[in-house]
């Protein structure tokens, strides 16, 4: 028999920490919806997403119900769309990313990911054509995410795609500078990206997966950082042991909801990915545990070794909890969606720079970051390349999510709501990169011994 | 379906009564209760069974909410799954 205790600690978290799961992802193969006609393509996609993810919502909804626990997402990823659109003779990919939208808009999921192309190595027609889509796809629709890959540890990272994403990412920020370049918030570009990540902007189905899966992501920072405030003082083993034992609770809710997912949707279970993902709420901030750890302002020296701890901490506490764990699965870090990274970077303690630093240790990258709107395309480059290089010399997933935003600058704040939050905009390196980026070519892939 | 019914609130007079009646009404059985005043907070945790229950799990819920809003209650109903997830290996 459970205990009292037991049974208002999980409400306790419920209630007042924040805890829920962030998404249950359904990933979709659409490799059978290749068709020469774009608009015969567009069609199947439509066709195949609403069949497959028809009860999707609803059983989010149930599962909710009747476990209590929020379920704030139900999402889609599908496979890359310059894999599908490979056979389309057309030139732009516009009216598949519409296709798309439609099918979020029936369905009413929260986002569709899988805009995307791989193209760490080099670059197909059909991926070019679905780079230089993205200004129009992702002005003209809503739900719809897109990733780009242009790094891997095993190929180098492609800095050809590197020059080309600074500028298109420029682009989409006209497109959608009327909402503070929103667009922009919809795209990450990858190194090492992963095949069955459940989280937006980046998730997309791989093609090493299965037809249809369900994925999902949980969340619970707020349960963390009260966690630890039973530990003030304490050294760090005892910090690390409180977050591992949190985590296996957070992920163990994780792993039912996945399964009793999978179950009534007669869907495989591919894996939960064990993340901290902050929201902008008060008391739901993955900067506000570093500060708990005694740091005074999130971005101050030790943050790294902070995030590192509680990164490591969350993975080794979740993988028993799961019987299969992967995405990216760690502490998430997006300035504009935590409390507290948005009030650190007000402040004027966080900076690029310590960003960059942190995402060494953390799960992803420079994630949502608001620059100003006259950062020339090659400095955004020259990030990409940065946060590219760190993810491939040390085998794990990096990503960017910048947002330049049109018209604003630095001490000025973009704001996109809900999930996204609002972030001030954060000064870079005003020396030029220029032809540093213009050289193009690729960096070539890193030796996998002498690691030093 | 085995499921845990919380009611946290303000102590008052007839709250036991009242949740046991609406859950009897809909054909549910209780298996366990365990009851306690902390600092003036009355909460209390019930083991039902909704095998037999006639409205759907999320009816259930909503009628005990509806009664709990207006006694100034916090009433929740859960699959029992929940809690052995979190805290049983």
């Amino acid at each position: 028999m459970l205990s009292t205790n037991e049974i208002l600690q999980t409400i306790e978290m419920l209630d007042q920490q924040h805890l829920d799961i962030r998404t249950i992802t359904m990933g979709i193969s659409l490799l059978d919806c290749a068709d020469p006609d774009i608009h015969a393509c567009a069609e199947k996609i439509y066709q195949k997403i609403t069949r497959l993810a028809k009860h999707l919502v609803q059983t989010g909804r149930d599962i909710q119900s009747e476990f209590g626990i929020p379920i704030v997402n139900k999402r889609i990823s599908v496979t890359p769309i310059a894999l599908v659109a490979a056979a389309c003779q057309a030139e732009d990919y516009t009216p598949l990313a519409v296709a798309l939208e439609r099918a979020a808009g029936e369905l009413q999921v929260d986002f569709i990911g899988g805009f995307s192309a791989l193209v760490h190595k080099g670059m197909t027609p059909s991926d070019r054509r679905l780079i230089d889509s993205l200004p129009s796809a992702l002005a003209k629709t809503q739900h719809i995410c897109s990733s780009i890959n242009v790094a891997t540890t095993r190929a180098g990272i492609n800095m050809d795609a590197v020059a080309l994403m600074g500028q298109r990412i420029k682009e989409i920020a006209q497109a959608t500078a009327d909402a503070d370049s929103i667009g922009c918030a919809k795209l990450t570009v990858f190194a090492n990206a992963v095949e069955d990540n459940p989280f937006m902007a980046g998730a997309f189905h791989g093609t090493g997966e299965a037809e249809c899966v369900i994925n999902v992501g949980v969340s619970g920072p707020g349960v963390v950082y009260h966690a630890l405030q039973a530990a003030k003082g304490k050294p760090f083993d005892e910090v690390a042991e409180t977050i591992k034992k949190t985590a296996f609770r957070i992920t163990r809710m994780g792993q039912l909801v996945a399964q009793e997912a999978a179950r009534r949707l007669g869907v495989p279970f591919g894996v939960v990915d064990l993340s901290l993902a902050p929201t902008p709420a008060v008391g739901d901030s993955v900067a506000r545990i570093l500060e708990e750890m005694g740091l005074e302002v999130c971005g101050t020296h030790g943050t790294t070794a902070a995030l590192a701890l509680l990164n490591d901490a969350v993975k080794k506490g979740g993988v028993m909890a799961s019987s299969h764990v992967g995405g990216l699965s760690g502490a998430f870090i997006p300035v504009s969606e935590d409390e507290g990274m948005i009030a650190a970077a007000q402040a004027g303690a966080l900076c690029l720079d310590k960003l960059e630093a942190m995402t060494c240790v953390c799960s992803v990258g420079l994630d949502m970051i608001a620059i100003p709107g006259d950062t020339p395309a090659s400095t955004i480059s020259a990030i990409i390349a940065d946060e590219a290089a760190i993810g491939m010399i040390n085998n794990k997933t990096t990503a960017c999510r910048l947002i330049p935003v049109v018209g604003k600058g630095v001490g000025e704040e973009a704001v996109f709501g809900g999930l996204l939050g609002a972030a001030p905009i954060i000064p870079v390196h005003e020396y030029s990169s220029e032809a540093f980026v213009a050289r193009g070519g690729r960096i070539p892939a890193p030796l996998h011994s002498l690691r030093n | 379906m085995k499921a845990i019914v919380t009611v946290i609130g303000k102590d008052q007079v007839g709250i036991i009564a009242g949740v046991c009646t609406l859950l009897a009404a809909q054909g549910v059985n209780v298996l366990d209760i365990s009851q306690t005043i902390m600092q003036d907070y009355f909460t209390m945790i019930m083991m039902v069974d909704t095998a037999a229950c006639r409205a759907s799990f999320e009816e259930l819920g909503g009628i005990l909410d509806a009664w709990g809003r207006e006694k100034a209650l916090s009433i929740r109903i859960q699959r029992e799954d929940i809690f052995e997830a979190m805290h049983r290996i």
